[in-house]
């Protein structure tokens, strides 16, 4: 058998924050899922199953939340399913909910994911220790910089392109109104003169710590021409993939990880895409420090190993350049863990629909969305489109 | 659907506790062997899917090491559920209905010793409403049993009897923590634990691990001379909370069995995920399960209990039964949550 084509019918997300303490866990998912099923035209009882992601238990003090979320998730009597893959877990859990209806399982599926950071202290709870390795890195931030120094020493990268982007991802999220930090008075001066954390990280060019959840309704084939025959465009789902690479291997090459290359070869394969820099409009990629945006580039094969950074410098990323990334503004302005990779799948997709208000792209006929997670080795992504794949 | 068998299953004997060996290097052993009794290794793998949970291994991202022993690379297709690894195994048979991939490694584990369970087991509960009252697992499943005993449903006899055959088939079960062979009398001369439960009707506490391959069609029919067909899988949840279900009956075993087809022709095997000896007779009822039918010849969870791992394992057991041509036809349940909230129910078939 062959698989069936699954579309994004519903999107939905919270207004983010470093905390929502007028909601509840299962109020914050039920805030993003209702949005969802509202924007589908549908109601709790029309979904099939619902599929959930979330990073660590530990974030919230609830282990396996899923469990007791059944209920507010309108899960009765149907299979609920809970996805962790690390930081890309968002992506995956999309990407599983997909996989329902390609299997012919189901014909509409709910997928939410969710962090509620305020639970506990985000940064501290990342900074894991690892086997054999003094524990000198305090929070992702520590972990990643020595991969961006290497990365800037590597491919003669100018000291500016960093900022540049946080610059362009803070501009972009003041259109979203979901967006956590709406930094009004933002300006290059303000990004260098912020304080340095993680040499060459500072402080404007780190993600902030959010509650915050993103919910999608896939539909089948069928759900989603009905969908389109009221005027609702669905973002077709061309290609996903996921690929996971060792924390530990002397092979690996932290900065342009294979796993990353194969992920993009495998989901541009599947959507019939050559030149990515040319057929795709635009991407929301997991950019959680401000330099991931060249190297992510770089490893999805927009531009050549070391080049990057020039297509950030030329403007080519921002929203009237020729490849805008992270129009809602990205992880830079928006980042519940559990729920980053999923809101990169879901912003592309309302590009592709043409839902994105504000900060909405013209004609967005196709774009990735991309989620990373662990130390640069778990991958997920999808490729949407307006047309049928 | 296409076929999908299970090709290869292992386990590692089940232990009150494995101090000597944390949780990757207690699980190592189950994947070689799984891998090897079908002459496999990692990169013959189209797709890898493992269940664990953080709160047992007390570390975030506890997956992620455990990947590395596994051996991803180059890199490969691969992902992980926060959930018993019955359902890992679901995830990786959605996957290979795709029909890209032909076959996948399964693996679930988790090291319950190094904690207090019932107590690490209550911070899945409702966090506002029940968790911070701390009502250990124990105590919860014992209001579960006094709800089947208030109806009349059953009585503490039959959860006597649950308990002591478990422990006599486990007597055929190299990898069972707990075998023994005592009349169900003795079991109830003994003090209640939390009533009406006695500790012969509780699973024990284990650490341990197990390991599957799937592999479709003509690759499962080259690999070994019977493959354990997937012939239906399901799972369905039920809301948590206690108040807002019948503890009588499981209506999501119910669902998930009539989707999954058992029904559908004669049942020889049925391996019940059932860690207190009266969720067996809900499940037996609620999966139309009749006298004829072997219940847990492995001695079931009541004999060997590794968290995220004991519903992965009752796959398993079925599939070997069915592999050495002793069953044509069985049933397989994992559970989650409190009081079988959450359910997946396998049908595997033997070629005829």
């Amino acid at each position: 058998m062959g698989k069936e084509r699954v579309a994004v019918v519903g999107i939905g997300q919270t207004k983010h924050q470093a905390t929502r303490g007028d909601v509840s866990m299962a109020g914050l998912v039920r805030e993003a899922a209702r949005r969802a099923l509202d924007d589908a035209h549908m109601t709790w009882t029309d979904i099939d199953a619902v599929v959930i992601g979330k990073a660590p238990d530990f974030f919230e003090g609830v282990m396996m939340p899923e469990l007791f979320l059944a209920d507010a998730l309108g899960a009765t009597g149907k299979p609920m399913f809970r996805v962790h893959t690390a930081g890309s877990v968002g992506g995956s859990t999309a990407i599983v909910a997909s996989q329902l209806i390609q299997a012919g399982l189901h014909e509409r599926v709910l997928t939410v994911a969710f962090e509620k950071q305020s639970e506990s202290e985000a940064m501290w709870a990342l900074s894991l220790p690892i086997p054999f390795t003094p524990p000198l890195h305090a929070g992702a931030g520590g972990y990643f910089a020595p991969h961006i120094r290497t990365y800037i020493r590597r491919a003669d990268a100018p000291d500016h392109v960093g900022m540049l982007v946080a610059l362009k991802d803070r501009q972009n999220g003041l259109k979203n109104p979901y967006a956590h930090l709406h930094e009004h008075d933002i300006s290059f001066d303000s990004i260098k003169e912020s304080m340095m954390l993680w040499d060459p990280i500072r402080y404007a060019e780190t993600c902030p710590s959010s509650d915050g959840a993103c919910a999608l309704v896939l539909g089948s084939e069928k759900v989603a021409d009905d969908a389109a025959a009221e005027g609702r465009q669905p973002a077709w789902v061309q290609g996903t993939a996921m690929r996971s690479e060792p924390t530990l291997s002397a092979e690996r090459d932290t900065v342009l990880p294979l796993g990353g290359a194969l992920c993009a070869a495998d989901v541009y394969r599947q959507a019939g895409i050559t030149n990515p820099r040319k057929e795709i409009d635009a991407v929301e990629m997991y950019v959680p420090f401000s330099w991931f945006e060249p190297m992510w580039l770089e490893n999805l094969g927009f531009a050549e190993p070391g080049e990057g950074w020039k297509m950030t410098e030329d403007g080519a990323t921002a929203l009237d350049g020729d490849l805008p990334v992270n129009m809602s503004g990205g992880v830079l302005c928006t980042n519940p863990i559990g729920a980053s990779g999923m809101l990169r799948f879901g912003e592309i997709a309302m590009q592709v629909r043409g839902t994105a208000g504000e900060h909405q792209i013209d004609g967005v006929r196709r774009g990735v969305g991309h989620a990373y997670g662990g130390g640069s080795q778990f991958f997920a992504m999808w490729v949407v489109g307006r047309d049928k794949p | 659907m296409r076929d999908v068998a299970v090709i290869s299953f292992a386990q590692t004997p089940a232990r009150r506790r494995v101090p000597e060996l944390n949780e990757v290097e207690m699980l190592m052993p189950a994947l070689r062997q799984a891998l090897g009794q079908v002459d496999m290794t990692i990169d013959d793998i189209g797709f890898t899917c493992s269940g664990s949970t953080d709160y047992l291994a007390g570390v975030g991202f506890s997956f992620v090491s455990t990947l590395d022993g596994v051996g991803p690379w180059p890199p490969i297709q691969e992902s992980h559920v926060e959930m018993d690894g019955a359902w890992a195994l679901y995830e990786a048979w959605v996957k290979l209905q795709l029909g890209e991939l032909d076959t996948a490694l399964v693996y679930s584990y988790a090291k319950s010793s190094p904690g207090d369970l019932p107590m690490v087991l209550t911070r899945q509960l409702d966090p506002i409403t029940v968790a911070p009252l701390w009502p250990d697992a124990v105590s919860i499943a014992a209001l579960q049993a006094r709800a089947l005993l208030d109806a009349g449903k059953f009585a503490e006899e039959q959860f006597a009897d649950v308990a002591a055959r478990s422990r006599r088939s486990a007597l055929d079960n190299p990898n069972a923590q707990l075998a023994w062979d005592r009349p169900a009398s003795d079991i109830l001369a003994e003090e209640y634990l939390v009533a009406p439960l006695r500790k012969s009707d509780c699973a024990p506490i284990t650490d341990g691990a197990a390991c599957i391959v799937l592999a479709a069609g003509d690759v499962a029919r080259s690999k070994v001379e019977r493959p354990a067909w997937i012939r239906g899988i399901d799972h369905r949840v039920e809301p948590i909370h206690l108040g807002l279900r019948d503890l009588t009956v499981s209506e999501s075993t119910r669902i998930a069995a009539g989707k999954a087809g058992v029904a559908d022709g004669p049942v020889d095997v049925a391996e019940l995920h059932a860690p207190f000896s009266h969720q067996e007779l809900i499940l037996r009822e609620a999966l139309g399960l009749g006298a004829n039918v072997s219940i847990n010849p492995s001695g079931g969870a009541l004999s060997a209990n590794p968290m995220m791992t004991a519903g992965l394992i009752r796959l398993g057991e079925v599939a070997n039964r069915i592999s050495a041509g002793e069953a044509d036809r069985g049933v397989a349940h994992a559970t989650s949550g409190p009081c079988l909230q959450q359910n997946l129910v396998a049908v595997l078939e033997g070629e005829n």
